[in-house]
């Protein structure tokens, strides 16, 4: 098994393979499963994160009324053509946007790599869609490329937000679609890991500070900025940028940070946005009094 | 390596908010209701760190119930399980644990009928992955994704033997084993995680060996 990026790298290197093909020739070995089975759970997957895109652009709301509706009114913005960034990028924001929506309405979700950071992956991945016009097995390639990624992340560091802030969560989904765009777009194994390196240190220190608990707010705006990061941190790697910290070293300090966080910045709800007025009003109003512990 | 299918990182699919609040906890629940082997007809659940602190914006309630209700993560009904609970007749209770867990999400769940009890404790460690540290008072180490046996015996020598001699005789292979104890001498947990599914008659075997208390399974 890859133990870290060093080694998936080399190894896709020295047997002149992409990185998805690293991937699923690791999984058959560890799980004994045919290609085919493996492939076909993938599939599935992809379904799914498909389905909660096309019903969060339809506009979904969520059991508190906090989050919903976001994705499909800057769909409507697009389509309006006076937008200031660019159009696969903000198609990529809103589709990241639909898939989490979805998530706080407690509909079904793909977690990649966890349900609050859903969103990234998959809404890079159906913009870049309209832009590649891949087929679908590129599409699983992708989620395999992804995975890979997220693979060495969750080994070495972590990706729970409870044990190392939001840069476990979004910060590792950005650099794992970051990578997975660049395989798709062409590029070689070495730069999906420098685009995984610079999407990923844009997000160290990110803290996980969930309003009333609710994986919400800030959650579904975070994955919207998580996949632009993706998409510019990709960009930059095609274009030859490479990280000065190399990937795993930067996945160390991810690790390194998150253990030295204060717990109230990791999913307890104690501080950060939680700790606002404004928070403390609306967790009021939701459970009807807020929690005495925290005040 | 903690993680070892790419399926941990892209899936499961899931109802959401949060893997490791909600799929985590389905997971914990479920485990310990194929554990007890039936449906209980009451169970306390405690909640520690986050888990105590999020979890009625997690869903951790719902989700947990929904495991003890044999839920899948997926399962459109998760929504609705304390309801579901309360019309099959079982007792839930909550209760928010002030302790520092040594993880961050930890969850203790006791549950039982008139015939036995049960008591686990489980982490959630991002995901959806999940591991079983301690159960009836023994600690362990056991992710709910393979199948397992939890074999209950006396810390005599050569009960390992036995059930490695048994499990050998079928041609079932050991991916992970250890053995807990409280006391020297007295009652041991042995946890075995194989790679398929176990047989019941094999079950029945391992029962019938000395110093072997009770078998339970956990299929895939």
């Amino acid at each position: 098994m890859f133990r870290n990026v060093a080694e998936l790298v080399e190894r896709a290197e020295r047997e002149q393979i992409k990185i998805a093909e690293v991937m699923i020739r690791q999984e058959m070995e560890v799980t004994e499963r045919s290609r085919e089975d493996i492939i076909a759970q993938m599939e599935k997957n992809l379904q799914v994160m498909e389905q909660a895109v096309i019903r969060g652009l339809a506009g979904v709301r969520s059991h508190s009324g906090l989050t919903g509706g976001d994705a499909p009114l800057l769909q409507q913005y697009i389509a309006r053509g006076q937008f200031l960034s660019g159009e696969t990028i903000l198609d990529a924001v809103s589709k990241a946007m639909a898939t989490n929506e979805v998530n706080a309405a407690m509909g079904m979700i793909c977690a990649t790599p966890t349900a609050g950071s859903a969103g990234v992956v998959p809404g890079t991945l159906f913009a870049v869609k309209e832009k590649l016009q891949p087929t679908r097995e590129q599409m699983v390639e992708f989620l395999f490329t992804a995975g890979a990624f997220g693979f060495v992340v969750a080994n070495n560091a972590s990706i729970s937000g409870a044990a190392g802030g939001c840069q476990a969560e979004v910060g590792s989904a950005a650099g794992m679609a970051a990578a997975a765009l660049v395989e798709m777009a062409g590029g070689t194994p070495r730069q999906a890991a420098e685009a995984m390196a610079i999407a990923l240190k844009n997000m160290l220190g990110l803290v996980c500070d969930p309003v009333a608990g609710l994986v919400e707010v800030p959650c579904v705006k975070r994955n919207a900025i998580g996949a632009a990061n993706a998409m510019i941190a990709a960009d930059m790697a095609l274009a030859g940028i490479q990280s000065r910290i190399p990937c795993d070293e930067v996945i160390e300090a991810m690790f390194r940070i998150g253990q030295t966080m204060p717990v109230a910045l990791k999913e307890t709800a104690q501080g950060g946005l939680a700790a606002t007025p404004t928070a403390r009003k609306w967790e009021a109003d939701i459970f009807g009094k807020p929690n005495e512990k925290r005040e | 390596m903690k993680y070892r299918s790419v399926f941990d990182i892209i899936g499961p699919i899931m109802i959401g908010p949060s893997s490791s609040h909600t799929a985590g906890a389905v997971r914990i629940g479920k485990v310990a209701r194929n554990l007890f082997g039936r449906k209980p007809a009451w169970a306390d659940i405690f909640f520690y760190g986050s888990f105590a602190e999020t979890y009625r914006g997690h869903g951790t309630d719902v989700a947990i119930v929904g495991g003890l209700l044999n839920f899948d993560t997926f399962d459109e009904r998760m929504k609705t399980s304390l309801h579901i609970a309360k019309q099959e007749g079982i007792r839930i209770t909550f209760h928010e644990e002030e302790a520092i867990p040594p993880h961050p999400n930890t969850a203790k769940i006791r549950l039982g009928d008139e015939k036995g009890e049960l008591e686990l404790v489980g982490i959630s460690i991002g995901g959806g992955k999940i591991e079983i540290i301690e159960l009836n008072g023994f600690e362990l180490k056991l992710s709910g994704h393979h199948p397992a046996l939890l074999i209950m015996h006396n810390d005599r020598y050569g009960a390992i033997a036995g059930v490695a001699n048994v499990l050998a005789k079928y041609a079932i292979n050991i991916g992970h084993m250890e053995v807990s104890r409280k006391e020297k001498g007295k009652q041991a947990l042995m946890t075995i995680e194989v790679d398929q599914n176990i047989d019941d008659a094999i079950v029945e075997q391992l029962k019938a060996l000395p110093h072997i208390i009770d078998v339970t399974k956990i299929v895939e």
